[in-house]
């Protein structure tokens, strides 16, 4: 495939991890990626008019579903419209829960992305130790709300679970730990070469363009955007709350990983703080089961970047209308910019750097030879493989970092 | 990164031995669902409310109800649990719900103990 001719690879299409299932067609000329194309909305699964046909209750847990990952960051920015249509006052305390287990959700967000990142670049230590350092929240997340994902937290008018004093405990306990262990990745992140030199200057994509092109959350923060709707547009109880927004200059897949690490650590204080004040009183109010009518649009910021929900009512149990952002979309138009005139090793990596859910996906290349009939087909683990390949024979291998880690390890 | 390394020299792996080691459920973990019938009083209102239609109430003569739970299209949201005004549904902490045969998945809550076909 290392020929001078230029030929076409589409990737994907399939995407059920997200809403908006995606397929980039590459055109390369050698490994130089000339151009891509993204095509949107293969793999519809019509969440949109499955929820005008069920009842607001009902919604809510087909909305939780949208993204596993994300799914405590949809209920919310859902039920914050349904809650703004009936004029519904949320209780101080289910606001504070929620913001508890939006900043949960961050941080296993986060550790999972800075996981499949180290996968994707051939650093499979960093995935083993990030993946089970989330066990750690994702215990503290069935604890708080009952499962381990889809956590079922939110309904209409408050939260449906309280917290008592020892889960607090428990939670600040976890915290601890997961403070120590995000301060040794920051170390890695910035002080070990390889990742360094593996990670920089790939997707570059420059504060003109994060803005022209609409770029969310870590992938906008990287580029020095100070943008965060927690703080702009607050929501739940971050108005009560002193955080940073965390940005970063260099502007490449290296600025993401910083940023997403260093935004664990303002979620430490996020959560310390959440409890520190939470009033006591009710966690929820009686809500109607028929939503007057009107409408509202709601944001919210995701660990991926800013979600956008749009809910129509019309009186009656069930949603006129649903329309739902989600943050990959926002993101996608930057992607085709960030790999325009890099390498395809780079590939795996740019596009996880969004992290759009791709690990559970899009796991086929094929090749087209515009000139032959013939079509090949490139599974997305040797299109890994094959990047991790082609950084070996240029310098940069994880090979010997992880043979020690696991040599050790093993004793 | 060698302290990181040296720390782990001692360590039993991070991962657990299932089915020999089994993990302890959180309280108030989603789990199976369980019925009482002598509380149910057939409003059915678990049954509208439940997103995935998975669970039926039927009415066996007056003031005797059976809930059929199909496990298999449950999403263990708990909507039901809290729904039920007579505290009749409970979430439990049993989650290996795994089966060979997709018709044990459909489970029965009836009243009469002989007749309580729960698999
Ligand atoms: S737990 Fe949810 S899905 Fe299962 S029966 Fe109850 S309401 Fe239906
Ligand atoms: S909501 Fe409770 S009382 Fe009503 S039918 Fe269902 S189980 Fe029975």
């Amino acid at each position: 495939m290392h020929n001078s001719n230029e030929f076409k690879i589409p990737l994907g299409p399939q995407h059920p991890a997200l809403k908006e299932p995606e397929s980039f067609s590459v055109a390369l000329k050698g490994e130089k990626i000339m151009g891509v194309d993204i095509r949107l909305g293969y793999n519809h699964r019509g969440i949109e008019k499955a929820c005008e046909e069920r009842t607001y209750i009902q919604d809510m847990y087909l909305i939780e579903r949208i993204c596993g990952i994300c799914s405590h960051s949809h209920s919310t920015c859902f039920i914050q419209a349904v809650e703004e249509i009936a004029g519904l006052e949320v209780p101080k305390r289910a606001l504070y829960i929620r913001t508890l287990i939006a900043e949960l959700e961050r941080i296993h967000s986060h550790l999972l992305w800075l996981g499949v990142a180290g996968h994707e670049i051939g650093f499979d230590t960093l995935l083993m130790y990030a993946w089970r350092d989330r066990e750690i929240v994702m215990d503290m997340l069935a604890e708080l709300t009952g499962n381990r994902v889809n956590y079922g937290i939110n309904t209409i008018g408050g939260v449906r679970r309280n917290i008592t004093r020892e889960q607090a405990e428990k939670v600040l306990g976890g915290i601890k730990t997961l403070e120590e262990r995000t301060k040794y990745y920051i170390e890695v992140a910035t002080e070990e070469v390889t990742i360094r030199k593996r990670l920089s200057g790939v997707g570059v994509l420059s504060y003109e363009d994060a803005l022209r092109l609409d770029a969310v959350g870590p992938t906008a923060r990287a580029s020095n955007v100070n943008r965060d709707v927690r703080r702009d547009d607050h929501y739940a109880a971050y108005g009560d709350i002193r955080f940073e927004v965390v940005t970063d200059m260099h502007n490449d897949v290296y600025g993401r990983t910083i940023v997403r690490v260093k935004e664990l650590m303002e979620s430490y204080q996020i959560i310390r703080q959440v409890l520190q004040k939470m009033p006591d009183g009710p966690i929820s109010i009686k809500a109607p089961r028929q939503i007057p009518a009107g409408e509202a649009l709601s944001r919210y910021e995701a660990p991926r970047g800013e979600d956008v929900h749009y809910v129509k009512s019309n009186g009656t149990e069930k949603p006129e209308r649903v329309k739902v952002r989600a943050p990959t979309l926002a993101n996608i138009q930057a992607v085709k910019h960030m790999l325009a005139d890099r390498y395809l090793a780079d590939m795996p990596i740019v596009i996880a750097a969004i992290d759009p859910c791709f690990s559970c996906t899009d796991r086929l290349v094929t090749i087209e030879y515009p000139n032959k009939r013939k079509n090949e087909v490139i599974s997305w683990q040797a299109l890994h493989s094959y990047s991790i390949e082609w950084h070996r024979s240029r310098g940069i291998d994880f090979r010997a970092l992880n043979k020690k880690f696991s040599e050790r390890i093993k004793g | 990164m060698l302290k990181e390394v040296l720390n782990h020299i001692m360590k039993k792996p991070a991962t657990n031995l299932y089915p020999a080691q089994k993990l302890q459920m959180p309280p108030g973990f989603r789990g199976k669902l369980k019925f009482y019938p002598e509380r149910c009083i057939g409003c059915k209102l678990c049954m509208r409310d439940c997103p995935t239609q998975a669970i039926t109430i039927n009415k066996l003569e007056d003031n005797k109800f059976e809930a059929v739970i199909e496990l298999d299209r449950c999403i263990y949201c708990g909507q039901c649990v809290d729904s039920c005004p007579k505290k009749a549904l409970e979430s439990t902490k049993d989650v290996e719900l795994t089966q060979l045969d997709a018709h044990k998945l459909r489970v029965v809550f009836r009243a009469q103990p002989e007749n309580n076909s729960k698999k």
